[in-house]
């Protein structure tokens, strides 16, 4: 999968946004049918994102779409309108468990049988955003393989623990690490909830290189200005970069040569270190920063 | 989707920029009022839209009047779509 640091939440029902999308900067764009609709107009944002879908050259964007929840009317209707016009992922909210992933597989399964499309194009985004979501994150992420990713609610997930949502964070750092090693263990990206505060960059970036600490791909944005101190935070820093390098190159020696074991800069290293460091290599493209291991 | 009877009048969108503002009333024939800074090079264009919209959904006739705003094709058929669907709530086949 394509290294997706941020995905800026869109309006499905502000076409004016809509279309301008692709110059935001954004890795990836998330269609929203949920919270950004009001309800009168949830007929409308259905449409307006599903002839987006079909029609709008939105170059090499990731699309994907919030589809209203499942214990909402909209739910199915919300499927049945978007899945046949492809877009990359569908998020689903409030996941507590994976019996909510499982649902929502059965029913995109049954809509892309009926419109000839390979049963598992469209992945799932699970969206954690409950206190029993996050006890039972693993099990969402493993639940089927139409899961490419879970997304933490903040928002929510506050709210439904009781507590106010801070700048500093702490409320959510459980939560945080309990889905990120949820994700890592089950093989799928994680997203880390909106910053809230469009005017406050410094808080941005400092929660930004907090989470990239924790290990996330990715984190959601709410403003297009804040792309860029998103992508600030997840670029690898010339050091790491040179080291990823030197550590892809020695794999690639040691396999070419049938060794199983490598070592660099006198230090032995793993499969899962190669995999961080082929990882970094992406990243570090998307940068335009040039790979060099001296 | 065909067949569709237009029980009311109904509208969707906006008058922000890049959006439109369409409603649909139920009528006979095809009536288009087009109103926007651009809508006479945007005439025939916007016409096509209207029709195939029609035409998908079964209908031989419809008033309509869109202000546009700006909208991109997709837009505008959009706001169409939604807004005949609107007018339909409650009619045979939905």
């Amino acid at each position: 999968m394509k290294p997706c640091r941020s995905m800026l939440y869109i309006p499905g029902d502000s076409p004016g946004m809509i279309q301008h999308a692709p110059v935001f900067g954004a890795d990836s764009i998330l269609l929203d049918l949920e919270d950004a609709v009001a309800i009168a107009e949830k007929d409308a944002a259905r449409k307006m994102v599903a002839c987006f879908l079909q029609d709008y050259d939105f170059k090499d964007l990731i699309v994907t779409v919030r589809v209203n929840g499942a214990d909402t009317e909209f739910f199915d209707d919300d499927l049945s309108e978007i899945i046949p016009c492809l877009p990359a992922a569908v998020r689903i909210p409030k996941c507590n468990g994976p019996a909510d992933v499982l649902s929502a597989d059965k029913k995109i399964e049954e809509i892309e049988r009926a419109n000839s499309i390979p049963v598992g194009k469209v992945r799932i985004h699970a969206m954690i955003e409950t206190a029993v979501g996050v006890e039972n994150a693993y099990h969402i992420a493993s639940a089927c393989p139409r899961v490419e990713a879970i997304t933490l609610g903040g928002q929510d997930l506050t709210a439904d623990m009781g507590v106010k949502k801070t700048k500093e964070g702490w409320e959510l750092f459980y939560a945080r690490s309990r889905v990120v090693v949820a994700a890592r263990a089950a093989g799928v990206a994680v997203y880390d909830t909106v910053w809230a505060d469009i005017n406050d960059k410094e808080g941005l970036l400092r929660e930004c290189r907090s989470i990239v600490g924790l290990g996330f791909t990715g984190k959601a944005a709410i403003h297009p200005d804040q792309i860029e101190t998103i992508h600030q935070a997840f670029m690898p820093d010339e050091k790491e970069l040179k080291k990823a390098v030197r550590i892809v190159e020695a794999a690639e020696k040691a396999k070419n040569e049938g060794k199983g074991v490598i070592s660099v800069d006198g230090k032995m290293v793993d499969a899962p270190v190669v995999a961080r460091a082929r990882h970094l290599l992406e990243l570090a493209d998307l940068y335009g920063l040039e790979r060099s291991g001296s | 989707m065909s067949g569709l009877i237009l029980l009311n009048t109904a509208s969707a969108g906006t008058l922000e920029s890049s959006d439109c503002l369409v409603t649909v009333s139920p009528a006979e024939k095809l009536k288009l009022e087009y109103k926007g800074a651009n809508s006479e090079i945007f005439a025939e264009r916007t016409k096509a839209i209207v029709e195939n919209v029609l035409k998908k959904y079964g209908l031989g006739g419809a008033e309509i009047s869109i202000q546009d705003q700006g909208a991109l094709e997709i837009t505008i058929k959009a706001r169409l779509e939604t807004a005949v669907s609107r007018a339909c709530k409650g009619a045979a086949g939905q």
